[in-house]
Formats: C-alpha cells, sequence, structure tokens
C-alpha cells in the first residue's frame, strides 16, 4: 500500500471561489479521503434578527448572499408572509418569478465561468462573465441594483417594471438566449470538456438520495426535485418541468445547469405573456407571530429560513439551511477515489457557495 | 405551499421516530438548532412529496445528550457536526464525528453564549 499523505486544500486556492477547507487524504494521486472545515467567514446574520425589525431585517436577508441575493430576500418575505396570511399580488408574484429566474441565469452563467476556468479553458470564463453582465445590466435596468436587488418587500415588490421597458427588455433577452445556447453548446461539445468531466465524480440517485443532495446536483442524477414545484410565488401558474439528467456526473450537472438557464428564459416569457396590470403590493400591518419552515429554490438547490415569531416586531429565531450545506455530504462522497487533480473540478461542479452557507 | 406539521417529541422518542420516517421513505430535508432565551429547540424535518414534516426536540440546556440519527440517515452526520460545534448540544454517537473540528470558530459553541461585550441577562 501507498503512503498516505494529507494535502490541505484552502480555504484560498487559486480554483476556490469559496473559503471552504479539505484536508485531501491521498495514495499517490488517488484521494482516499476529504475532511472538510467550514467557519472562515460567519457573519452572525441570523443573530441580527433580535436586532433588527422583521421589515427591516430583508435588507440583512438579501445580503446572505451576494448571487442569489433576490432568492434569499424573497423566501425571507414569504416566510413571513405565511405567518402573517398575506397574499401577495399577481402581478408581484410575477415579477419575483422573473426577477428569481434572472438571479438563477447570471449565477449558472457565474459558475459556468469559474467551472472553465477551473481546468483552464479562459476564454469559456471570459465570454460567459460576458454575457452574464448583459444579465446584470437588465437587473440593474430594472431594480437598479446588481448585486443586491433591494425589490422584495413583505406584502409584494418595491418595483415595477413599465410595459415599454418590459418589451425592450424581452428584446434583448432573446438575443441573450441564443448567445448563452450557443455558448453552452460550444461548452459542452467540448472533447476537453468530455474528457475532463464525463464519469467523473460520479454520484448515483441512490447516493443523491442517501445523502441529501439538493439542486442540480440531485437532479443531476436523475431526480425531478425542485422546490418550484410546489408552485410557490405563483410558479404554480407557469408551465415549470423539473431539468434532470441521468449519467450523475460532472457531465450531467453541467448539462441540467445548461437547460435551466434556457428553461428560465421560458419562463420570464410566460411570465411577461401573463402578467397584467395591477397593484405590486399590499399594505401588511401588525407583527408577525408563530413559526414557519419556508422553502424556494434557489440556483444551487433548496433553501429553507426558519421563521419563529412572538408577536413582536422583533422575530425570536431565524435560521436558514441553504442548499450547499446540504451538498457537502454528497460532495465529500464524489471526491473519495478521485484523481487529486479532478478535485477542483468536482468541488466546482456543487457550484459552492459557502458564503451563505455560513451566513 | 405545501402544508407542514411540527410535533413535539422526547430525546428517548428520537430514534423511533426517525426510523418510522426512514421506513416511509421520507427525505432528511434538515436538522436545526435555534437558540431561544431559556431553552434550545432541535427540529428534523422530513419531506416525502413535498409534505414537510419536523420532529422538534426541546433542550433545557446542552447537558442533555441527544442521539444521533447518522445511523438512520447518512446525510445527518453534518447536521449534528455543526449542532455541536455552534451550540455545544452533545450528539451521542455521530458516524463521522469530527468532534468540534468541523467548524473553526474562535470561540466556543459560539451560538450558544453572550456576543462580545453584551453581559447574558
Amino acid at each position: 500500500m501507498s503512503e498516505r499523505t494529507i494535502i490541505p486544500f484552502g480555504p484560498q486556492h487559486p480554483v476556490l471561489p469559496e473559503p471552504i477547507h479539505l484536508d485531501l487524504v491521498v495514495e499517490d494521486e488517488k484521494v482516499i479521503e476529504a475532511i472538510p472545515s467550514i467557519g472562515f467567514i460567519h457573519r452572525g446574520l441570523e443573530r441580527l434578527v433580535e436586532k433588527k425589525d422583521y421589515v427591516d431585517y430583508v435588507y440583512v436577508a438579501e445580503r446572505i448572499c451576494g448571487i442569489c441575493s433576490f432568492i434569499h430576500g424573497l423566501t425571507y418575505c414569504m416566510a413571513i408572509e405565511e405567518l402573517m396570511k398575506v397574499q401577495v399580488p399577481d402581478r408581484a408574484q410575477y415579477l419575483r418569478i422573473i426577477w428569481s429566474e434572472l438571479s438563477r441565469i447570471h449565477s449558472h452563467l457565474l459558475w459556468l465561468g469559474l467551472t472553465a476556468d477551473s481546468f483552464g479553458f479562459e476564454s469559456m470564463f471570459m465570454q460567459s462573465w460576458r454575457l452574464r453582465e448583459q444579465i446584470l445590466d437588465i437587473i440593474e435596468e430594472t431594480t437598479g441594483g446588481r448585486v443586491i436587488f433591494g425589490s422584495a418587500k413583505i406584502g409584494g415588490v418595491r418595483r415595477d417594471i413599465s410595459s415599454v421597458k418590459m418589451d425592450e427588455i424581452m428584446k434583448k433577452m432573446n438575443v441573450y438566449r441564443k448567445d448563452i445556447a450557443q455558448l453552452c453548446e460550444q461548452f459542452m461539445k467540448d472533447q476537453t470538456v468530455k474528457h475532463r468531466m464525463q464519469g467523473v465524480g460520479l454520484l448515483s440517485r441512490a447516493d443523491a438520495i442517501s445523502l441529501g443532495a439538493v439542486g442540480p446536483m440531485l437532479r443531476g442524477s436523475g431526480i425531478a426535485q425542485d422546490i418550484r414545484s410546489t408552485g410557490y410565488s405563483g410558479y404554480d401558474r407557469i408551465g415549470f418541468t423539473p431539468v434532470t439528467e441521468t449519467a450523475g456526473d460532472c457531465y450531467a450537472r453541467c448539462m441540467v445547469r445548461m437547460r435551466e438557464m434556457d428553461a428560465s428564459f421560458v419562463m420570464i416569457e410566460q411570465c411577461v405573456g401573463k402578467m397584467t396590470d395591477g397593484p405590486i403590493e399590499v399594505k401588511v400591518t401588525g407583527n408577525p407571530a408563530g413559526e414557519f419552515f419556508m422553502r424556494s429554490e434557489q440556483p444551487r438547490g433548496e433553501a429553507i429560513y426558519y421563521a419563529k415569531a412572538n408577536g413582536t416586531k422583533f422575530l425570536s429565531r431565524l435560521r436558514v439551511r441553504t442548499p450547499t450545506f446540504a451538498n457537502i455530504p454528497p460532495l465529500l462522497a464524489t471526491l473519495a477515489g478521485c484523481q487529486l487533480a479532478d478535485v477542483p473540478v468536482i468541488v466546482l461542479t456543487i457550484d459552492p457557495c459557502i458564503s451563505c452557507a455560513e451566513r | 405551499m405545501a402544508q407542514q406539521q411540527i410535533i413535539e417529541i422526547t430525546p428517548a422518542e428520537l430514534i423511533e421516530k426517525v426510523s418510522a420516517m426512514k421506513a416511509q421513505g421520507q427525505r432528511l430535508v434538515q436538522i436545526c438548532c435555534s437558540k431561544l432565551p431559556d431553552h434550545l429547540e432541535v427540529a428534523y424535518s422530513f419531506d416525502k412529496d413535498f409534505a414537510f414534516l419536523s420532529y422538534r426536540l426541546t433542550l433545557a440546556d446542552t447537558s442533555t445528550p441527544v442521539p444521533s440519527i447518522s445511523k438512520i440517515y447518512g446525510n445527518s452526520f453534518h447536521y449534528e457536526n455543526e449542532i455541536h460545534d455552534l451550540y455545544g448540544v452533545e450528539v451521542k454517537g455521530i458516524s463521522i464525528d469530527f468532534k468540534g473540528n468541523f467548524y473553526r470558530t474562535a470561540l466556543k459553541t459560539p451560538f450558544n453564549c453572550a456576543p462580545e461585550g453584551e453581559v447574558k441577562p
């Protein structure tokens, strides 16, 4: 038997976008085991509910993650709306879907660039981030923000999109959709990509279930589970089918994200078609009481917000479970037995977001 | 939204209840610990066909050990390590026990102590 060595990987590493530390136990070039540790960037955002009133906390919730910020804010708002039995107007729900899906597209493009960069595909990195900028421009035009949208509020949304602006955006989006589809095709047909990803980081269907995988990590192993299927925020009114692939390897997880981007464009188009004029918010009075687990589908998978309220303007507790945290056991399972050189690729195919996992 | 249910149980009932969930094909969604002014709550959440159910333990303090469910649900180990590292709850028999090294924190059990400069009531 070869001698075992421990190679520390992260929290600072050229291919790691986020600070997770892995102790890689290796025999020659083969990884036998990966031992994780986190806790480098904890910000104590959950505890701020004791000091910020429940309306202002939306701004904090949006800052839990800099990539899927809108969906964090939205999930928090939906948790409070459930506690206060608030019915959000239809137009606001469609706007929420539009911004959620724009978030998904820009998050997946960010991930695509980082993944391509992890094995030296620099031109793909630049192209995908160029396209992401165009999506961010649309977000800026409609919300005023690029990273933190500031559009979600309890009872609806803060901003509307005029029909003239919507037409302009849809014209641009049709072009971007084709550009992104072309980019995805180039990536998926590339021989080097196939060589580095097919058959690497395998996660079987059974393991994906037993290890509690979520999001594209789960759907890449053939399980059609997506919290959008519950119909939150009006997803039940648009034709939504979860995207799945069956191979369970890194390539399949990439395919899921690529196809999800296209599905997001379709959903945005449907929302624009179905949206009618009307109010974008309802007035919310009083304070929340009770407890609720709110779930949403972020670009990385299922997020859970547990809110416990006591009838005052401060919540007594808020707890957030992010998708990256749920994907740690499947990540460790896929790393065991892989080649050392494949570690960055496998880590990036879970699309880790440790900042939001640590809150 | 799909319905959800929260059921109070005791630590002694935990393994039996969780085994029943496994037998029904429920997915372990999360284990969530919350620190409230005078007690701790640990919620074990399960899902099947988007019906969400949570079993909740109420602990007076961290001196009450909680049995690990990692032999029933393999993906529970990191939640249990988190509860131990951040709140100081003793979880007995975790299949992969990082022994307090999963979270690298400057303070021991940071979610269960008064922040620096703040006096505990």
